[in-house]
């Protein structure tokens, strides 16, 4: 349909970014696909050592599964987008299509291995998420293509993970946000992957915070380093959220705190985080 | 002239009532609710996805009534503000908002009431926090949310009484 259409048809999965987009005039699609009609496209499952959502599975869906809390930061980012009736609502697949830069699941999903599957009437192929983003608003899907599943390989063991964002109020989107997944082994961080959202077009590695947290201990000092990468690799805009020089600070503070979290819950404690209110 | 905007049937079943329509696509759920049921108890209060005036359960689950497509409700079960009541007695969440003074000017009521709903259906003896968090997404601009917390907490009180 999306082929026969043409580049004016836009596809509605869980619509809470496109029909308030629609109403304020800023989408204007001369077709509207909804997908909310196909069965068999909301699911989660693990299988081969990965969890597999189906691309209209909603977050609310997400946050009450037990499989897929086997994966805390899955929870963390699930359990907080929004509010209830959004999350009841809205899916992982259409929010990675938005490619928002103030979404969750894309920073959350970066620092994890995570695939997409993309169907077209040409076939199916599998896009790695960092190459799928591509920037703001914009993926590597082709406008007769659609995402169909999520696929997020299981971290090795001694990980831990967490994300931390930092909203105004329940419905709005984040001003800041930060996810990190660390493996550790006894107390040495082997491996780290941290991404800032909300603060550029899309996530945000900061290569400079892994590396220092990489190789060592978590230390105070290590911390430091990995706050400060953090704020020199924001690159966020001032708006009615907050000034730009705000939000560096605040992305620092929430990689720290991410940072501290993953590693608890890498010593296989178990960790309540949600989103923080302003 | 704009052209004449093809209409499309639906099926819905509103507070337990079969009702066919035949509506426009771009109608909004609470346009349906409100223009063409004449269900006014939901309420637009900033059509934007903020507020939750508009909350109604779309087979079960809490929803934004602004920011669903009427179409998109077609075989649907939907509850709202008007099928709280039974047989001319209040439901225990409306009782409970009163007794406990859970509202001022009321305007946000029947959207925390359907909130209220679904977070008991779901998890009948909430705790704080969870109320909190299962009433994020309903602005309230004048009770305060204190009063609506202890509606809620009388709420479900009463309904695992009864």
């Amino acid at each position: 349909m999306l082929a026969e259409l043409g580049e004016e048809a836009k596809p509605l999965a869980g619509g809470q970014s496109l029909i308030p987009l629609m109403k304020l005039r800023f989408a204007n699609p001369a077709h509207l696909i909804d997908l909310n009609f196909i069965p068999g496209s909301s699911y989660i499952k693990e299988e081969d050592g990965s969890l597999r959502f189906g691309a209209l599975t909603r977050h609310a869906e997400i946050e009450s599964s037990k499989t897929a809390s086997s994966i805390p930061i899955i929870h963390d980012c699930a359990a907080g987008i929004a509010d209830v009736q959004v999350r009841n609502r809205g899916t992982i697949g259409g929010s990675l299509a938005e490619a928002d830069p103030s979404g969750d699941w894309a920073t959350v999903l970066m620092t994890l291995s995570t695939e997409v599957r993309c169907l077209s009437p040409k076939g199916e192929r599998t896009v790695a998420l960092p190459e799928f983003i591509q920037d703001a608003y914009t993926t590597a899907l082709g406008h007769d293509e659609l995402l169909s599943e999520v696929i997020v390989r299981y971290p090795p063991k001694g990980s831990g993970g967490a994300y931390v964002a930092f909203k105004r109020s329940a419905p709005v989107y984040p001003t800041a946000s930060a996810a990190v997944q660390l493996v550790l082994e006894g107390d040495t961080c082997k491996q780290a992957a941290i991404f800032l959202g909300c603060v550029g077009l899309t996530p945000i590695r900061v290569k400079e915070a892994e590396s220092a947290l990489r190789g060592q201990a978590v230390s105070p000092k290590s911390l430091v380093t990995a706050m400060e990468a953090a704020q020199a690799a924001a690159d966020p805009q001032s708006d009615m959220r907050g000034s730009a020089d705000y939000k560096r600070r605040l992305a620092g503070a929430l990689v720290k705190r991410a940072i501290e979290i993953a590693r608890r819950r890498a010593r296989g404690e178990p960790v309540e985080v949600s989103h923080l209110y302003a | 002239m704009p052209e004449t905007i093809e209409r499309v049937a639906i099926q819905v079943r509103v507070n337990g009532k079969a009702r066919k329509l035949e509506i426009e696509p771009r109608k909004l759920l609470v346009e349906l609710l409100r223009e063409d049921l004449d269900l006014t108890g939901t309420h637009v209060g900033c059509d934007t996805t903020y507020c939750g005036a508009c909350t109604v359960l779309l087979n079960g689950s809490a929803v934004k009534s602004c920011t669903v497509l009427a179409v998109q409700a077609d075989g649907a079960e939907i509850t709202t503000v008007e099928g709280l009541e039974k047989d001319g007695q209040l439901h225990p969440i409306q009782k409970a908002f009163g007794d406990c003074y859970g509202l001022q000017c009321g305007y946000c009521t029947p959207g925390l009431m359907l909130a209220t709903l679904h977070l008991l259906a779901h998890n009948p003896s909430p705790c704080e926090k969870e109320i909190r968090k299962a009433i994020a997404g309903n602005t309230c601009r004048c009770t305060g949310y204190q009063n609506i917390l202890k509606a809620i907490q009388t709420a479900a009180q009463a309904m695992k009484g009864a």
